[in-house]
């Protein structure tokens, strides 16, 4: 099987059109000792037979539905409606829109994400989205550092640690200088922004899973002529106050908890938001409004002049695919949610959390590491060896205790709770973990 | 009349889905200084209408599901159902799960790494880049990463590039640091040897290939350029995005190539989404091997387990492991088709190019690099006919346009695609079309299209004026 409709007849009567003998003559230009390899792959499969393989596949793994891994990916309600739209073959098998008269249906839907974007993270404007939260940071810092024209940035350390490992990579590829800012009793110090600084980042909830007020570090970065970039969990943004409130300049994240399948780490979708007065700096694609020869509204990908396929060497990022059908989903998920249903999901996340927080730590030698006010992740103390911990209550069926990097700390685990865990999730995983330690 | 947006059926409120029965109060959890006082302005939509918005905005918009979708270099072959099914089997996996429990993910991501080393002949392989240019970004950060380490990172500045390469190349060198250099294309449409020789030396760290190069050509002296840029101590990198000519019949590290991206959503037959996700797997060979993304797939002794201990690795570039379940639709494919399969959609990618290639010579445009053809092919419409509008015509016609104006050494390009999942009527059809576009008078195809959801756009108002959000007062 290979979804090729040709007969026989067609192939011959084609290749006589081509002047070709054979399919392999469509070759024979080719440097002899490069044509026909010898490769090993597996012999061709049914259909079904793939099907079953796959599904051979996946019983070797335990889902992770109702795990209560944080980590910035979260077992959340995925919602069938979401599913079922963003499955439709119109939006699936398109490519970029880029003549959008047959294209209004990505482009809207893009304009409408964009719009949910800026109004959850109390910023002007956002791109179409970026591969994920870890690249969206780099992006965002990137644009910083284009905007200011300087090259050192701060990072708390209550960013993700992968984020900030990404950013790394991103920066030293262009030469800039990045500093940590350690965490403080689970929180981030105001710093001292010295005058090279172009970007100050840092996360909210942080990657403990702690409150963070981080107005006093965009106030800090301001004075120093440096912008401010946040790091946001977008399911938090319809309880907690935006980043645009607290002075950001530039708000970065990962859409998975928005009603995306975890799917092992992706595709997810990162998001951008910022300033529009900082629009000719932004990366990646734009839909604007317009309006068609006959006074129609239409949308279309703007201010292209910033992108690589026009500017080549000099766009603002290479990036060209992104993540626009899973940023679809996310906007999907928060139409469906709306305001108030949006709201309700995080707080009971956030309920739930602290209830999860109060039962471990009836768990003999557990201690609280997160300082309260936390949201719904958060770090505890072990007795044991996290990834020890994490395997024996994998044995006995749960998902937890994603083990924290040593920088932080010895024997520290991240634990979350969403909407979908009830009070018996909560007592069952106390009780595993009490087993597991004792 | 214009669409509604979903923010103009929001009814204040109207709600949708409700997934919280016991809703706590905010103060009881959350300090009040870290409240949001404002609720974001998001639609309340009940769930029937959030369905007919995204299913009328959907038939708004082609795919390759509803329309022959030829646009080169973008590989819009059919997206087979299957994969979607296969998708959903590993949806409900955390990347923080104990890899012991999550053998099977893990052994899919090891066998397909095997694939498509065994498919482009590179000795290893990550899989995280999220995108044909993340996977660019990841290999000029591998060569770099390589001549700092042998102590020549200060001295090799300059990546080369052909001046028929895709935009993303010489966009991923500057992202890395890296100055860039346009390599003339020969008379034939391949790389110009002279120019090249002039360019390689000790300054120069890499030459960005694509094969067959955006033209739909394949370059013949491949074996001498990689002799050359080896002489030069040049690493050799290969754009995968046309890898869907050649699969299975050549193999880019078998030509010399150093690294290797590849395009999942392309010749993998990933879907493309309206514009991604994608993914970007990143081969190398064996002298590249320490500098890969961490983490690895691995296989142990116990089981398969992620790599973190490579001491030259360059780092992440992407959270966790990559956009896994594109990988799960990459590695359903392969082994649906297997080598022979393989080997034959690239041979009917070629013939379909090529046919269609010669109908539409038979209506008029003219191909000015007539050489033998791969997958794609790059026409011209004859003297005084705009590309634009035949592709604005072509949208009249039911058909999604070619690329076009690209490459940039050719004028009004038409860059064609047509892809093996194709029949010979719709390449038929569409010849037809693009002869029946030259008999339009020039007023019918300057105002084209005529019947499309939208005609055309004011993309000047869009760019002096640009309305990025609802809620933008301008």
């Amino acid at each position: 099987m290979d979804y090729t409709p040709h007969t026989e007849e067609e192939i011959r009567e084609m290749l006589r059109r081509v002047g070709a003998a054979s399919l392999e003559d469509l070759f024979a230009h080719l440097p002899k000792e490069v044509l026909n390899p010898p490769i090993d792959l597996p012999e061709p499969l049914p259909e079904w037979k793939v099907l079953e393989e796959l599904r051979r596949l996946a019983a070797q793994n335990l889902p992770a539905h109702k795990a209560f891994l944080g980590g910035g990916v979260r077992s959340h309600h995925v919602p069938p409606v979401v599913q079922a739209l963003a499955a439709r073959g119109e939006f699936l098998t398109a490519y970029t829109p880029y003549q959008p008269e047959v294209s209004q249906g990505v482009l809207q839907a893009t304009f409408e994400y964009q719009t949910m974007i800026a109004e959850l993270t109390g910023l002007e404007i956002a791109n179409a989205s970026m591969y994920d939260g870890a690249t969206a940071l780099a992006e965002g810092v990137l644009l910083a550092l284009r905007e200011t024209g300087r090259m050192g940035v701060l990072v708390s350390q209550g960013v993700h640690p992968e984020y900030r490992a990404v950013l790394r990579a991103y920066l030293e590829a262009v030469g800039a200088e990045l500093k940590t800012l350690p965490l403080e009793g689970g929180r981030t110090p105001a710093p001292e922004v010295g005058e090279g600084v172009g970007a100050v980042v840092a996360q909210n909830p942080n990657y403990l899973g702690a409150l963070e007020d981080l107005g006093p570090l965009a106030e800090a970065a301001h004075r120093a002529g440096a912008l401010f970039v946040a790091v946001a969990d977008p399911l938090s943004l319809g309880v907690l106050k935006p980043p645009g409130a607290y002075g950001a300049d530039i708000a970065v994240g990962d859409g998975q908890v928005l009603g995306l399948p975890m799917g092992f780490g992706g595709p997810h979708f990162g998001f951008l938001a910022t300033k529009k007065a900082f629009v000719r700096q932004l990366p990646g694609r734009l839909v604007s409004e317009t309006v068609d020869v006959e006074g129609r509204r239409g949308f279309i990908l703007t201010l292209q002049a910033r992108e690589q396929y026009i500017r080549r060497a000099k766009a603002k990022s290479n990036i060209t695919t992104n993540a626009q059908l899973t940023a679809l989903m996310g906007a999907m998920y928060l139409a469906a949610l709306g305001p108030e249903g949006l709201r309700e999901v995080a707080l009971k996340s956030v309920e739930m959390a602290h209830k999860l927080h109060a039962l471990l730590l009836e768990v003999p030698g557990v201690r609280p590491f997160t300082p309260k006010p936390f949201f719904n992740e958060f770090v505890l103390a072990l007795p044991k060896d996290p990834e020890a911990v994490r395997r024996a209550l994998a044995e006995r069926g749960f998902h937890g205790a994603t083990p924290v990097p040593k920088e932080y700390g010895e024997n520290l685990a991240l634990f979350a709770a969403t909407e979908l865990h009830e009070e018996e999730d909560l007592l069952a995983l106390r009780d595993a973990l009490k087993e597991v330690l004792a | 009349m214009s669409f509604p947006l979903i923010f103009e059926r929001s009814r204040k409120g109207r709600r949708g889905l409700k997934l919280v029965k016991a809703v706590p109060k905010a103060e009881d959890l959350i300090p009040k200084e870290h409240l949001r006082e404002v609720p974001p302005r998001l639609p309340e939509v009940d769930e029937l209408t959030l369905v007919r918005h995204y299913t009328g905005l959907s038939r708004r918009q082609v795919g390759v599901d509803t329309t022959f979708y030829p646009l080169g270099s973008c590989t819009m072959k059919y997206n087979p159902k299957l994969h979607e099914e296969a998708a959903r089997l590993f949806a409900d996996l955390h990347p923080y799960q104990d890899p012991k429990t999550a053998q099977g993910a893990l052994r899919l991501m090891w066998e397909l790494g095997e694939y498509l080393k065994a498919l482009t002949g590179m000795d290893a392989i990550t899989l995280e880049p999220a995108a044909g240019a993340h996977g660019e970004l990841t290999g000029i950060l591998i060569i770099r990463a390589y001549h700092e380490d042998r102590g020549e990172g200060r001295t090799r500045r300059v990546v080369l590039v052909p001046d028929s390469a895709h935009g993303s190349n010489p966009a991923t060198a500057s992202m890395a640091g890296y100055q860039v250099r346009e390599i003339p294309s020969g008379p034939e449409g391949e790389v110009d040897l002279e120019a090249l020789k002039r360019e390689l030396g000790p300054h120069v760290a890499a030459l960005m290939l694509t094969n067959p190069n955006t033209l739909g050509l394949f370059e013949r002296r491949i074996l001498e350029i990689s002799r050359l840029c080896k002489e030069a101590g040049v690493q050799l990198y290969y754009d995968g995005a046309n890898l869907n000519a050649i699969m299975g019949w050549a193999r880019p590290g078998d030509m010399g190539f150093d690294v290797v991206h590849l395009n999942l959503h392309k010749t993998f037959t990933v879907p493309h989404g309206g514009g991604g996700p994608g993914s970007g797997p990143v081969g190398v060979k064996a002298h590249l091997a320490p500098y890969l993304p961490v983490p690895l797939v691995a296989k142990g002794e116990e089981g398969f387990y992620l790599d973190f201990h490579r001491p030259k690795s360059i780092g992440r570039v992407r959270s966790f492991y990559g956009n896994f379940l594109a990988l799960v639709r990459a590695w359903a494919y392969i082994r649906t088709l297997g080598l022979e399969g393989l080997k034959k959609a690239a041979a009917l990618a070629v013939l379909n190019a090529r046919y269609l290639k010669e109908l539409l010579k038979e209506k008029g445009y003219r191909v000015p690099y007539d050489g033998p053809s791969m997958h794609e092919f790059v026409a011209q419409p004859p003297q005084g006919f705009r590309a634009l509008d035949l592709a604005k015509g072509l949208l009249e016609l039911g058909f999604h346009p070619p690329t076009v104006y690209f490459p940039l050494i050719v004028k009004e390009a038409l860059m064609v695609e047509p892809t093996e999942t194709e029949a010979k009527e719709t390449l038929e059809a569409f010849a037809e079309a693009m002869g029946e576009l030259l008999e339009k008078p020039k007023e019918w195809l300057e105002n084209a299209p005529y019947s499309t959801p939208v005609r055309r756009l004011d993309e000047l108002r869009a760019n002096k004026h640009p309305k990025l959000t609802y809620f933008d007062e301008g």
